[in-house]
C-alpha cells in the first residue's frame, strides 16, 4: 500500500476552513441553516456525508471520538465511520459517551446528560423542516427570514386530524432560541427535551443538501405543539431487558424465529454502563443486542 | 363623482377610503398593461372591473393587492390602526402580515389558492395558525364554522381539496380566505371555468358574504352577470386605460361609452 495522500481528517485544510466558517455562523444563527460547499466523501450520501465533513473539519489531534448509530457503537456505519477517522486523523476513538469530546450520531441522542466541552454532531438527510408543505426553496427561506411558521402547525394539525393525535415521532419540529423552526434529523422525539439547554454544542450537517446548522450550549429548544395536544415523549412503558433502566429509550428485539420480543436500550454504552455497575432486568443472562441482532 | 355618491350611502366610519390608486400604471416594454388608474374603494364597497381579454384587469388586481411592482402610481391602504399607509413603503413582512390577515385574494384557479393536498380543515385553519392560534380545537371548531357558512358539508372537514368538486373547492378557497375576517377580498374571475348553475350558486353565496361581513371587495370579471349581481360600481378597461366609470346600474344600463355599449349588448367576445 502507498502512503495515505490525503490531509489530516481526509478533507484538505481549505475545505475545512469553509465548513468552520459555515459552523461558526451556524452557531453564531442557532437554528439557521447555513447553505455550505458539501464535498464528496468516500462514501455514499446515506451514510451521513454530512455529518462526516462536520467531524473532519472539528477534530482535533487530542480529540476521543465516538460514533452511533440508532445508539449503538457496532452498527456496520458506526464502525465504518469511527475506523475512517482512526485511519484518516489517527484519533482515538470510544464507546463511552463520558469519555468522548466529539459523538457523530444518527438517529439518537445519548442517555446520560452530555458535559460542557463536548461536541455532538448529527447527521441530517433532510434539514428543512418546511418541505414537507412547502416544496419551493425560495418560499421556505423567505418564511425563515420572517418567522412565519403557521405551516409547521399545519403538519401537526394534519397530524391530530388524521390520527387523533400528534404521530410525528421522528424528525418532531422544534423552535431554536425562540426563532428559528428546526428538524432535529430523525431521532426520536423521545430525544427533543435533551436538545434543551444542553451543556454540549450541538451541530448538524446534510451533505446531499448542503446545509450546516447548529445548537450553541445552553440554548432554548422548545418542541412545536397545540395547547391542547402538548408534546409528549415516547418510549415503550417496559424497563430494558437488561439493565432495568426504565427512563431509556427501548428498541423492540426480536429473540427467536418464533417471535419472541424484548425491550432493550437502544443506547449501548448507557446499557451496559449500567450493568456493569450491577444493575439486572428480566433477561439479564440472554444475549445482548448485537447478538441477538446477528 | 361616483365615490361620493357611494359614500353617502354607506354608514359608520366608511366616509374615508379603505384603498385609493393614484395614476397608477404598468409596462412590460413598450406595452402598457395599465396605465394611469386613480380611484378609492370605501369600506363595504364593491367593485367590478370588467373589460375583454387583455385590457389590464388582471395586471391593475396585482398591482392593487401588492404583488406587482408599479411602473407609476401608487396604492394606499387604510391599516387596521385607521392609518393610510402606501404598499410601496410597506416592508415585506408587513405586507405579507396584511395578505393573510386583512386582505383575501380568490383565484380563479382553486389550486393557486388552496393547498391541495392537505385537508379542508387545515386549509381554513392555516391562517389562523399563522397569527398564532395555538389550540388544536378552536381552530377546528372555527374551520368547521366557516365550511358551513360556505356551505360544505363539515364531514368533509379532513378531505383534501383534491377530492372535492370545482364549486366545493372555490367555496373553500373563500372560507380559507374570510376566516380572519379581513376587510378587503381582491378576487380575479372567481366564477371563471365553472358550470353556469354552479357559477349561480356561488355568487349567491358571494353576495350573502360580503353583505353580511360588510367586506369591501375588488373583483376582475370579464363576465357582466358577475358585475352586475355582486358590485355597486363598475370601472371598465380597455387597452390598460380605465374608460368608464361609474354606479353598476348606471354604466350597465345606461353607458356613455361607446365601447361599453358593444359590451354590454355582447356584440363584444367576452
Ligand atoms: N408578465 C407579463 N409580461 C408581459 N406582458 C404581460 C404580462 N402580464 C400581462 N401582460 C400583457 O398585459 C396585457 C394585459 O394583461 P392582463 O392584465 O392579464 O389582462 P386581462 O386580465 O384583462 O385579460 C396583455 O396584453 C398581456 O399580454
Ligand atoms: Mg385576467
Ligand atoms: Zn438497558
Amino acid at each position: 500500500m502507498n502512503a495515505p495522500t490525503y490531509n489530516f481528517a481526509y478533507l484538505d485544510e481549505q475545505t475545512k476552513r469553509m465548513i468552520r466558517r459555515a459552523i461558526l455562523k451556524a452557531i453564531a444563527i442557532p437554528g439557521y441553516q447555513v447553505p455550505f460547499a458539501s464535498r464528496e466523501m468516500p462514501m455514499p450520501y446515506g451514510w451521513g456525508t454530512g455529518g462526516v465533513q462536520v467531524t473532519a473539519a472539528i477534530l482535533g489531534r487530542d480529540d476521543v471520538l465516538k460514533v452511533i448509530d440508532q445508539g449503538s457503537d457496532d452498527t456496520t456505519n458506526a464502525i465504518s465511520i469511527r475506523k475512517f477517522f482512526a485511519k484518516t486523523a489517527g484519533v482515538a476513538t470510544t464507546t463511552s459517551t463520558t469519555d468522548a469530546t466529539v459523538i457523530q450520531t444518527r438517529h439518537r441522542i445519548p442517555e446520560g446528560a452530555l458535559h460542557a466541552g463536548q461536541v455532538l454532531v448529527y447527521q441530517v438527510p433532510i434539514p428543512e423542516p418546511l418541505r414537507f408543505l412547502e416544496p419551493r426553496e425560495t418560499e421556505t427561506r423567505r418564511m425563515h427570514a420572517l418567522g412565519e411558521y403557521g405551516l409547521m402547525h399545519v403538519k401537526l394539525y394534519e397530524d391530530i386530524a388524521r390520527f387523533g393525535h400528534i404521530a410525528t415521532a421522528y424528525a418532531y419540529p422544534v423552535k431554536v432560541n425562540a426563532r428559528y423552526v428546526m428538524d432535529p434529523s430523525p431521532t426520536p422525539k423521545f430525544d427533543n427535551p435533551k436538545m434543551d439547554n444542553c451543556a454540549a454544542l450541538q451541530l448538524f450537517g446534510a451533505g446531499r443538501e448542503k446545509r450546516i446548522y447548529a445548537i450553541p450550549p445552553h440554548t432554548s429548544v422548545v418542541s412545536l405543539d397545540f395547547e391542547d395536544h402538548p408534546f409528549t415523549r415516547y418510549r415503550f412503558d417496559a424497563p430494558c431487558a437488561l439493565c432495568g433502566a426504565g427512563d431509556s429509550y427501548l428498541d423492540e428485539i426480536v429473540t427467536d424465529d418464533k417471535g419472541s420480543r424484548m425491550f432493550v436500550c437502544s443506547d449501548t454504552d448507557y446499557c451496559e454502563t449500567r450493568q456493569s455497575q450491577g444493575h439486572r432486568g428480566s433477561e439479564s443472562a440472554a444475549p445482548h443486542k448485537e447478538r441477538a441482532h446477528g | 363623482m361616483a365615490e361620493t355618491k357611494m359614500a353617502e350611502t354607506l354608514n359608520g366610519d366608511s366616509d374615508q377610503p379603505l384603498l385609493t390608486a393614484e395614476g397608477l400604471g404598468k409596462s412590460y416594454g413598450h406595452l402598457m398593461a395599465c396605465r394611469d388608474v386613480s380611484f378609492a374603494l370605501y369600506p363595504g364597497e364593491v367593485l367590478a372591473i370588467v373589460g375583454e381579454s387583455g385590457s389590464g384587469k388582471s395586471t391593475l388586481l396585482q398591482l392593487l393587492s401588492a404583488q406587482l411592482t408599479p411602473s407609476a402610481g401608487s396604492v394606499s391602504y387604510r391599516m387596521r390602526d385607521g392609518v393610510m399607509r402606501d404598499l410601496a413603503a410597506l416592508g415585506e413582512a408587513e405586507r405579507r402580515f396584511l395578505f393573510r390577515t386583512d386582505w383575501g385574494y380568490v383565484h380563479q384557479d382553486p389550486a393557486m389558492g388552496l393547498r391541495m393536498a392537505v385537508s379542508a380543515g387545515a386549509n381554513v385553519g392555516e391562517r389562523l395558525m399563522a397569527v398564532g392560534w395555538n389550540h388544536y380545537g378552536r381552530i377546528r371548531d372555527t374551520a368547521s364554522s366557516w365550511l358551513e357558512r360556505v356551505e360544505i358539508d363539515t364531514g368533509r372537514i379532513d378531505d383534501a381539496p383534491r377530492t372535492y368538486s370545482g364549486g366545493m373547492r372555490q367555496r373553500l378557497q373563500i372560507a380559507r380566505n374570510l376566516v380572519t375576517e379581513p376587510r378587503l377580498v381582491f378576487m380575479d374571475e372567481p366564477t371563471g371555468g365553472l358550470d353556469v348553475s354552479v357559477q349561480a350558486r356561488l355568487l349567491d353565496l358571494m353576495r350573502n358574504l360580503v353583505s353580511e361581513l360588510g367586506l369591501a371587495a375588488i373583483v376582475v370579471t370579464h363576465d357582466l352577470a358577475v358585475a352586475r349581481l355582486l358590485s355597486h360600481r363598475v370601472m371598465v378597461m380597455k387597452g390598460g386605460r380605465v374608460i368608464e366609470t361609474g354606479l353598476t346600474d348606471q354604466v350597465l344600463d345606461d353607458p356613455c361609452e361607446p365601447y361599453t355599449q358593444l359590451l354590454v349588448s355582447s356584440i363584444l367576445p367576452a
